[in-house]
């Protein structure tokens, strides 16, 4: 076990250094940016003093070595803000105050996360079971016309922006068919029925996209097993087609399956971007898209680090299951 | 982008006395598949190249507001029939503002097109220059610079351009901007980690040990003996590299922070395709085709260049863990 011990050191070490390397050049970029944040966090129609003031309380005068500090203290330390009469206590880790709405950062996009844990998770499953099938289709059919069929299907779908084929899908599904309604988001504990129905045309449209991917891995994977020597002896010894292709080729699909099906889903937990645009989904994506609108520096960085976290705890498990599922493999 | 695991042989080792561009092309040629994407890539290139020709055959440009064409006591559904479709707007109008959807799918072209290239070009200078900079240096550059790959590699793409691009005075003249944050947050890094690997090896071949005893200077031997070693796993990178950028650039200007208006693009003509969808069906449904066939097709070829860079890798092609930027 000692060489998982130092596999997390070293990874939560290599974590670290990432997510503060993101944070700095988030924050340099802006503050060389020339646009005037408190104009625009103030409003069109503020006057010089207002804008004077607001400029002051966000500390945006300060320089840029003072403002990052403050930021790393509070992440370490937590931090009290006045926000006009009161004071508000923002404990560790604190990523600030948006400049919006006051409200703290981490508590905003931790409101957010059920909706974008929601579109992934969901939709994981689908494209799991579609991409996997497809894959283990077109080896089970491969040399044949199914096979090419699928191979230019699987391609065509990993060339599609999801906001094309998305798009494409909700007007013809709810705009001319009418069999769904345009997705409006439903928490799960409001109502689970209407969560998967407003669901279920964005977990689609996700997962025909990601699923391409799958199905090239899962073909690829199997085919190579299918290569190996092994695989010939059971053949020789009269195990049948379904049960090699089932049984050993599938399990040799399993690893990198694993590896990119984690970190898949870490990208997708820091907001699917695209896909909550357009169906309107208000998750962490979308309110990534209307921060940055608005330069909402806190909130940006705030969504930077958390996805960014995301991506490298994603990475760190798909390591470890990697590891579990090809004994072959080792920790670094 | 999804990212492959590259095949790391020197091309052309197969067949002696023919050259490897030329067996390049000969193995590109037998695959139809290959044939067809280049075909449709060169025509879209061409219409890209001719764009003010073809508005000008038309009689349009697409910048130009037509608003006797629309219909702004419908909210500005286009005049007419299938949106405006005439012999005057060979594709019909756009809504609300009445512009030549022709001249703006054409012009559009030119932008995907270039700033997909200008991106790929960033990406390919950054990823051999900081690649070969790490597998030559001495070990503190190495670590260095590995080090900062790995981040970028860990960056959320999609998040950082935005934030890049939302950032950025708009004054700054949009795509340029748009192709530099595209290929600064993307692509290059994996690709320095490529040639880093594959510079690593080269190094130990018996002719870089050959160059280097008859005291030819580090630089010398990248340029003369190690960047021919490097075209092939480069260029199937590159070729990859091409149509994810489109889709991300496609994607950012979606998202309003891309290419800003009046300068047409596939990806902002999809920000409000949905509203216009039952009036004019083209105006959704021709930039998504668009990007589609060009994607498409931009990646069959990437496919073919691949395999016939190196047959042996088609046959164990694997996807590796590869992130993937701008699709979801």
């Amino acid at each position: 076990m000692n060489g998982f011990g130092g596999f997390a050191v070293r990874r939560a070490a290599g974590a670290v250094v990432t997510l503060f390397a993101l944070s700095v050049i988030i924050y340099v970029v802006f503050y060389v940016t020339p646009g005037d944040v408190a104009q625009i966090t103030c409003g069109p129609r503020c006057s010089p003093a207002q804008v004077q003031q607001v400029s002051a309380q966000l500390h945006l005068d300060d320089p840029l070595y003072a403002r990052y500090w403050h930021f790393l203290q509070g992440i370490v330390a937590g931090q009290d803000y006045s926000t006009g009469t009161s004071v508000q206590h923002c404990s560790a880790p604190c990523l600030g105050l948006s400049y919006q709405s006051d409200q703290q950062v981490l508590t905003l996009i931790l409101a957010k996360l059920p909706v974008t844990a929601s579109l992934a998770l969901g939709s994981m499953v689908l494209w799991l079971v579609i991409g996997v099938g497809t894959g283990v289709l077109s080896v089970w059919r491969r040399g044949r016309l199914t096979e090419r069929v699928l191979t230019t299907v699987t391609l065509a779908g990993m060339s599609t922006p999801v906001f094309v084929i998305g798009l494409v899908l909700m007007i013809v599904v709810c705009g001319q068919l009418e069999l769904l309604p345009f997705p409006q988001y439903v928490p799960f504990t409001e109502d689970p029925e209407q969560w998967a129905w407003n669901l279920l045309l964005p977990w689609l449209s996700l997962a025909l996209i990601e699923s391409a991917t799958y199905a090239r891995i899962t073909r690829a994977a199997m085919l190579e097993t299918l290569a190996e020597d092994h695989v010939r002896t059971f053949r020789a010894y009269g195990v049948g087609e379904r049960a090699v292709i089932g049984r050993h080729a599938l399990r040799g699909a399993l690893a990198p399956l694993i590896a990119v099906n984690a970190n898949n889903i870490g990208v997708l937990f820091g907001g699917a971007v695209l896909t909550e645009t357009l169906f309107g989904l208000p998750g962490i994506g979308r309110e990534m898209v209307e921060a940055v609108k608005v330069v909402d520096l806190p909130v940006v960085v705030g969504m930077v680090l958390v996805t960014g976290f995301f991506v490298v705890l994603a990475n760190a498990v798909a390591d470890v299951l990697y590891a579990l599922a090809d004994r072959r493999v080792v920790l670094t | 982008m999804s990212e492959a695991v590259l095949a790391v042989e020197t091309p052309g080792a197969d067949a002696p006395g023919v050259s490897g561009a030329r067996q390049f092309w000969r193995r590109l040629r037998t695959r139809r598949a290959a044939l067809v994407a280049a075909s449709v890539v060169a025509l879209l290139v061409l219409v890209a190249l001719t764009a003010p020709l073809l508005t000008a055959l038309e009689g349009q440009d697409p910048t130009t507001y037509h608003p006797s064409l629309v219909d702004s006591a419908r909210g500005g559904v286009p005049v007419g029939s299938f949106g405006g479709i005439g012999a005057d707007h060979w594709l019909g109008v756009e809504p609300q503002t009445g512009r030549d959807l022709f001249a703006r799918l054409v012009y559009g072209a030119r932008v995907s097109l270039g700033v997909a290239l200008a991106a790929t070009v960033v990406q390919l200078v950054l990823g051999v220059a900081v690649g070969l900079a790490a597998g030559l240096g001495n070990r503190w550059v190495d670590q260095l610079l590995t080090r900062v790959a790995d981040i970028f590699v860990a960056m959320p793409l999609m998040i950082v351009a935005l934030a890049l691009l939302a950032v950025v005075p708009t004054s700054f003249p949009r795509p340029v901007l748009v192709a530099l944050v595209v290929g600064l947050v993307s692509g290059w890094a994996t690709l320095a980690k490529l040639v880093r690997a594959q510079t690593l090896t080269l190094k130990e071949a018996d002719y870089v040990a050959a160059a280097r005893l008859s005291g030819w200077g580090t630089l010398r031997i990248a340029r003369r003996e190690l960047l021919p070693g490097l075209a092939a796993p480069v260029i199937t990178f590159a070729a990859i590299l091409v149509p994810t950028n489109i889709s991300v650039e496609a994607a950012l200007s979606f998202l309003g922070v891309g290419v800003r208006p009046p300068t047409p693009s596939w990806g902002q003509m999809l920000t409000s395709a949905n509203v216009w969808y039952q009036a004019a069906p083209q105006y959704l449904l021709l930039p998504a085709g668009a990007l589609f066939v060009t994607v498409l097709a931009l990646t069959v070829l990437g496919d073919g260049v691949r395999t016939a860079l190196d047959p042996r890798a088609a046959s164990r092609l694997r996807v590796g863990t590869g992130r993937k930027g701008g699709r979801s």
